[in-house]
């Protein structure tokens, strides 16, 4: 045992200890780092949660199948669609539903625009956690045009609660196809400029490149996925390795590095970009026509038993384990939620290193904090 | 390998172990006692080498209370499911298997917090959510809570 826990901390009682966060524009959220300190080099981190704890799982318990969904956008606020996909996903699965084709193709291209708004928010954030404030206007100002497709179709902007256990809550927008069409056009020509703006910046260059390493191994062990574990060369993309929606009938790269640097992390959310606009174009010329949701009961009861499901938020593999006794409310719903795995490696890559350091490396994890915490 | 494999190589170690039908995942019910040995077996025979733990969640069934592991190995891409029961529910423990795979500490922490399941050996057994000096562990069904918990 003793060579596996040799990142335990031991803490001394003349460590000197300051707090970082709650309230620290950097950790993007209510997230608390413990740090000690020695000058200016991190001894060790420990990272306290709870500050937004709302027992989602505890509700859930009360709630049916279809409420549960407007339960799911509240962790992960930046993929919501993909949440509420992991919980319709489940229902479908465990019902053996048969869902319409359009319902797969429209789920795929929703998943796929929202993963682009939250790895524009992610770059401009992470730019501006390194001092690069443009950025920051770069990337809200192309994230807001996929906004504004969200709210045309779904009334709302960030969650959205589209998805429904058999399909979708209404159809789409007769402007929809032609507006994401144009959006891809647009920012087709609008990526180049966030390399030539932050990636080929020499001071972002040193401040990012070797830092904070992460190697494969460790990648598996504490569970790091999404663009984080990948990398570092951790084949995790559930997209690729069990796919769901029309995954499987489109023609797509799982995004790898092997560096394991805060600037592999980097580098693999840009080129998920391209790879989302590649699936987006694929799919967007060929939605088929039918309905937009299966027949479903208006009440939902699973048969005993539980249930697993898969998917790939922008952060990384989101599990909804859902255990039914037969009623219409689950007897227990667990979310596998990618930054609660992701957030407690940063006392092994992290610790080591400069304060300012440590800034760049929480933000290549890309941590959302209700999603830790739920 | 396939899971008729897998159940095979997991009875050739262990013997006595309950397979329910799942048919998503091969289950298996293990004894709290043989947890941490066949976790082990599990982690480190070269041909099942489950490397990488996806979940690990703290079931609340009524009478018993439980903890499910849910494990994929990386390199030959098969999947099972572990799941562990006890039915003392005023000190329920376990094993901890964060030696084997270290983002089991903090989820371990969580079902701690949430469901009061103790992990022996576990390096850092405090709440992870909740206050320390919080009363009773809320994901439990018979948890009462009159101000924040309203009963329909």
């Amino acid at each position: 045992m003793e060579e596996v826990f040799q990142d335990i901390i031991i803490k001394h009682s003349d460590d000197y200890i300051i707090n970082m966060g709650p309230q620290h524009p950097s950790t993007h959220g209510v997230l608390r780092f413990e740090l000690c300190l020695l000058g200016e080099t991190v001894k060790y981190i420990i990272p306290h949660c709870g500050y937004i704890h709302r027992g989602i799982e505890k509700m859930c318990e009360k709630n049916t199948y279809q409420q549960i969904i407007h339960l799911t956008d509240r962790f992960d606020y930046l993929s919501a669609h993909m949440n509420n996909e992991a919980v319709c996903l489940a229902v479908e699965n465990a019902l053996e539903v048969e869902v319409p084709e359009r319902v797969k193709y429209i789920r795929t291209i929703l998943a796929e625009l929202n993963r682009i708004a939250s790895h524009q928010l992610w770059w401009c954030a992470f730019g501006m956690d390194l001092g690069a404030l443009t950025t920051f206007f770069y990337g809200l100002r192309d994230r807001e045009y996929i906004l504004d497709i969200f709210e045309e179709s779904f009334g709302s902007r960030l969650l959205h609660s589209f998805n429904y256990p058999g399909g979708l809550m209404h159809d789409l927008h007769p402007n929809f196809q032609q507006k994401v069409k144009d959006f891809i056009k647009y920012f087709r020509k609008k990526l180049p400029e966030y390399d030539q703006l932050l990636t080929g910046n020499i001071i972002f260059q040193q401040r990012s490149i070797g830092m904070g390493y992460m190697s494969k191994e460790d990648a598996i062990s504490y569970g790091v996925t999404g663009p984080s574990g990948r990398g570092s060369g951790f084949k995790c993309d559930v997209r690729k390795h069990h796919p769901y929606s029309a995954y499987s009938k489109v023609d797509f790269k799982e995004i790898l590095y092997t560096e394991g640097d805060t600037f592999a992390r980097y580098k693999a959310r840009i080129d998920e970009m391209w790879e989302s606009m590649n699936i987006i174009e694929q799919l967007i010329d060929n939605i088929p026509a039918g309905d937009y949701t299966a027949k479903m009961k208006p009440i939902i009861k699973l048969p005993v038993g539980d249930y697993f499901q898969r998917v790939e938020t922008a952060r990384g593999e989101l599990g909804c384990y859902i255990v039914s006794d037969g009623n219409k409310n689950p007897l227990r719903v667990k979310f596998r939620t990618p930054n609660f795995s992701n957030l407690f490696i940063i006392n092994k890559i992290a610790s080591g290193n400069k304060i300012a350091d440590l800034v760049a490396i929480s933000g290549s994890l890309d941590l959302v904090i209700p999603d830790i915490d739920r | 390998m396939t899971n008729d494999q897998l159940k095979e190589k997991i009875n050739g170690w262990i013997s006595g172990l309950e397979f329910p039908e799942n048919k998503q995942y091969l289950e298996i019910v293990v004894p709290a006692e043989s947890l941490l040995k066949l976790s082990r077996l599990l982690r480190e025979t070269p041909e099942t080498l489950f490397d990488y733990l996806f979940c690990l969640s703290g079931v609340d069934y009524g009478k018993q209370l439980g903890v499910v592991y849910h494990l994929e190995s990386t390199t030959h891409n098969h999947a099972l499911v572990l799941k562990v029961k006890t039915d003392d529910r005023v000190n329920p423990n376990f094993d901890t298997v964060c030696g084997l795979w270290r983002t089991a500490e903090w989820h371990e922490r969580e079902v701690f917090d949430l469901l009061g399941i103790k992990f022996n050996n576990h390096p850092d057994m405090r709440r992870l959510f909740l206050d320390d000096e919080w009363v009773g562990y809320p994901l439990r069904k018979d948890y009462k809570d009159d101000i924040n918990i309203i009963e329909r």
